[in-house]
This record gives C-alpha cells, structure tokens and sequence, in this order.
C-alpha cells in the first residue's frame, strides 16, 4: 500500500503518472483570477491551461454568476411591436462560454452533457412550470439564448482546445466589454470514453476596478448624494461656461 | 479612445460623445432650443440603454440651462414669479413623471412609451417648424405674425386668479400650473427639459409676451431637470455622470459657438436643416416601432 503510493506519488512529481493512477488525472488554471473592468475596457480574454494524465477529451466551461432574468415578448397590435408577454427566469448564468477538444456529441452522450451543462443547448435555464407548457418553455428558453448570444454573453459555436502533445491544452475565453461583474467559475472536465473522470473549478473574478467601481458602487449605494452631485457638477459646469464665454 | 461609461455599462467613443455634445450644443446655440429632444434619441441609437439615455441627459440640461438663463437674468427676461408657478407644477410632475418611468420599466413597456413620446412630438414639432419655415422662406416676411389671442375663453373663467406683473397678465394659477405639470412629466419620461412644449404653450396659451418666454422657461427647466436628475439617480440609478459630463463639455462649447454664429446664417435653411433633422430622428424611431424586430423576445431589467 505505502509503497503503492510512493511510487504514484514519485510518478506525479515526474508529471510521469502511469495510465490508470487516479491521483491527479487533471490540473488546470487560468492565466489571470481577475478581469479588471476599468477606464479603457473594451473586453479581455483569460487562457485556461492545464494537463491531464490520461488520454480523453477536455471540456472547459466558463459561467457568471446565476442571476434572474426578466424576460418580454412582443406581438404586433395596430401596427406597431409592443411587448404583450413577459417570463421570469429564476437561475440563468449571465455569462457562459464553452470549449471543447472535439464536438461535444462525440465526447459523451446527451444525458451526461445535459448533467454538466456542457453546450449552451444544455443549460438549465427553468421557468416556472405552471406558467408555460413545454414547447412554450422552449420557445422563452430559445429566446434567452438568442438574446444572450446577440450580446456576446452567450456563445454562438463551441472554441477549439488546443493540445501541445498529449497531455498539455490550453484555450482561450473571451469577454466583451459588456460582460457582467461577479464571481465565475472556470469549470474543467475530463471525460474518457463518455465520462467525466475528473473535473477541476477554478474561480475568476469579474469587477469594476479603480474609478469605474467607485462611480457605480457611489450610484448605487449612495443613491441620494450621487443624484445631488450630479447636479452640483452641472451646475457648476453651467456657471463656468456662462463665465468663460461671456465676451 | 474608449471609455467605459460605468453606469451605461459600456464603452463608447469620447470624440464620438464630445462631437455629439457639440454638434447638439451648436443647433441649441443657433436656435435656442435645448437639444435634448435629439439628444436623448441619438444616445439610444448608439447603444446607450434608454432609460440611462433619458437620466443622464436631464443631468446634461441642468448645465446648459444654467449658462443659458444667466445671460437672460442680466437682461431682466425672467418672470420670476410665473417661473415659480411653473416650477411647482413642474416639479410635481416630473415627481409622477420618475414615478411612471419606474413602474413602466418594471412591466417592461418603458421603451416603448419613451419611443411612443418621441414620435409624437418629434413628428409634430418637427412638421410643424419644417411648415413655418417653408412658409417664411417663401414669402419673406417677419416671422411670428400669429398675434396674441385676446378672445376671451373658458380658460379666463378659471378659479385662483393671480397677477404676473413681468409678464403683465392677470389669469388662473391653474393654467401655468397645469402646463408646468404636463411638461414634467414628459421631461422625467424624454430625457429633455421640454422647452420645445413650453415656449409654444406660454406663447400662446397663456400669453405671455415674447421677450420674457425664453429665459422664465430656461428658469423653471433647470429646477425640473435636477428634480428629475435626482429622483433618476435615487429611485432608478440611471444618471450616467460621466457620460453626462462628456456630453455637456461637447454641448456648452457647442452653444456658444453657435449663438455667436447665429446672426451670420440663413436662418430659414438652418431651420429647415432642422426640421429635416428632427423628421429623420422622428422616422427612424417610428420605423423600428412599425418593422418586425430582429427578435421578438427581449430581455427586460433584472432586479
């Protein structure tokens, strides 16, 4: 047994594990634990590396925070688009990306995709039940994920994992400039011959830094002086034209 | 160079805002009029979120008002009592206007009434002054031939009679009160200081001479524009400051550019450039409310 373990051991320090040796078969991380929303922000992208020990497929997945969201339907009433309908999802990342080293309906069946929310057509994303029949929950759902994916929040395809060797892959997740603050996960799997053997998560912050931060964090939890302000400084900004200009 | 405007929640152009400010600035300069009409429907076109559009620009008029009501306090155009009157029932209904706006947004019909608002009076002073200045530049005769209207009607039965000496009119309360109440509540739901109502109204109907028009209706527009900049802020978070401080950079210089230059351009062309312009911004609003969506579900406020 303890020599069993010395020689596992030996074996991941070497970065060398046998096949079958259960011990570390993943480990992954991303190239930064923070996106820095400031000043200039038009968007970042974080590299998620890592290695496995066994032949298999890799699978990253990276979500923002689950927040409700409010959607609206629109009909068409004496001619003009008017939303008539609305729906409340309850949990819905506010951010999803996906990579993959094959397409994922060659990594694993439907059921175990469906488990992990791997693929955008995966996520549950629950209304509910008593509001909507089923092909009318698909309808919202399909809503949701066109709207999300028009705002570049949810993804349109899945991204390649690149591979250095065997054992080494990295892929690149992009943000926009939109993307929602917050704590993601970053969500490694690996799946070998349909199954996830190993799954590692990794968080990654989402924040206004810097001015921006203080701005929002003022606005929101200082409602009353950050209205107050506003106006001083356009009073003031009114003055000081009037004085600059006058002849 | 990009700026990430954090209450918009997201990055735009700043020459692309100083420009706009000025270009804005510039047409208010030459025809005294406040801009936000064009402002606020021009800021959603480039993606900023239209309730952020509609806080944010009243922040932008508080500024430019109080530049442009300083040079008419100096000259003594302002009927500080009637402005007064105004203001109560302007702040009364800008209080209901933020009221509105909150609950609108909440059943996610917000944008289609700030829309609805802009095509209607878009369309209507914009046909309106393209008429007037086809007509002007037609005939060639002094504008503003329209003469007081000094029948007396079922307004002049109205009860709280008061006196405005500035302004030399003896009528009901109720009338100023009720145009100043009006014209609130589409300054919380617009995003504008509602001058484009309120010159007309005073003018013609309650009367009041030219002269003191301008400067009482900048008067009464900076206290409902910081009401409505207040409430928006506190009730909704939708004051955007440093989108508003780029756009007033752009706007006040803009002004008065274009105030020194308004005595050197045709003003009936100008007019008329106008007009088309605020046409346009009329069409392309009512287009996207008559055409097919890209999609018809959206995604409403998260709260």
């Amino acid at each position: 047994m303890s020599r069993a373990l010395v020689i596992v051991a030996l074996a991941v320090f070497a970065g060398l594990a046998p096949k079958g040796a259960k011990a570390v078969p993943l480990l992954a991380d991303t190239s930064k634990h923070l996106v820095a929303i400031t000043t200039g922000f038009t968007g970042d992208e974080v590299l998620v590396f890592g290695t496995i020990d066994e032949p298999g497929d890799v699978v990253v997945v990276v979500r923002g925070p689950s927040i409700p969201i409010v959607m609206h339907r629109k009909s068409n009433i004496a001619g003009i688009w008017i939303n008539t309908a609305s729906m409340t999802f309850e949990q819905a990342p506010s951010f999803y990306a996906v990579a993959s080293s094959k397409p994922l309906d060659e990594i694993a069946r439907p059921n175990v995709l469906a488990r992990h929310e791997l693929g955008v057509e995966n996520l549950k994303l629950e209304i509910p039940r008593a509001r909507a029949s089923p092909n009318v929950a698909q309808d919202w759902r399909a809503g949701l994920i066109r709207n999300q994916q028009r705002r570049g929040l949810y993804p349109t395809m899945v991204n390649e994992i690149g591979f250095l060797g065997e054992r080494l892959f990295r892929t690149r997740i992009e943000f926009p400039d939109n993307v929602p603050t917050g704590t993601y996960q970053a969500e490694v799997y690996l799946i070998v011959d349909g199954h996830v053997v190993s799954a590692q998560k990794t968080p990654l912050i989402v924040s206004k830094v810097g001015a921006e931060a203080e701005v929002y964090d003022f606005a929101y939890q200082n409602s009353a002086l950050y209205g107050v302000i506003a106006i001083l400084i356009a009073l003031v900004a009114g003055w000081l034209a009037h004085i600059a200009f006058r002849k | 160079m990009q700026i990430y405007l954090p209450i918009a929640e997201i990055s735009l152009n700043v020459f692309l805002l100083l420009g706009l400010g000025g270009a804005i600035g510039f047409l208010s300069g030459v025809f005294g009029v406040g801009g936000g009409f064009l402002m606020t429907p021009i800021l959603i076109f480039i993606g900023v979120p239209a309730p952020v559009a509609v806080g944010t620009e009243a922040n932008q008029i508080v500024a430019s008002s109080v530049s442009g009501v300083l040079a008419h306090w100096r000259r003594g155009n302002v009927d500080l009592k009637m402005g007064t009157v105004l203001l109560v029932g302007g702040l009364a209904g800008s209080t209901f206007g933020v009221w509105l706006f909150a609950l609108l947004r909440e059943i996610g019909q917000i944008d289609l009434v700030i829309r609805l608002s802009y095509v209607t009076f878009l369309g209507l002073i914009g046909g309106l002054m393209f008429v007037e200045a086809l007509r002007a530049m037609t005939k060639r005769r002094s504008a503003g031939g329209m003469g007081k209207l000094h029948k007396h009607t079922w307004i002049h039965g109205l009860p709280l009679k008061m006196r405005f000496r500035r302004s030399k009119l003896y009528i009901s309360a109720l009338l100023p009160l009720g145009v100043g109440f009006f014209v609130g509540v589409l300054s919380a739901l617009m995003g504008v200081g509602g001058g484009f109502i309120m010159v007309p109204a005073m003018i013609y109907l309650l009367g009041m001479p030219t002269a003191v028009v301008v400067g009482t209706s900048l008067f009464q527009i900076i206290f409902v524009t910081a009401n409505v900049t207040f409430l928006q802020a506190y009730a909704n978070q939708t004051v955007d400051v440093v989108l508003a401080l780029l756009l007033l950079i752009g706007a006040v210089v803009g002004a008065q550019i274009g105030a020194k230059m308004s005595t050197r351009l045709h003003g009936e062309q100008l007019r008329i450039l106008l007009a088309i312009m605020v046409l346009g911004v009329c069409a392309k609003l009512g287009y996207d409310l008559t055409t097919t969506p890209v999609d018809i579900y959206t995604i409403g406020v998260s709260h």
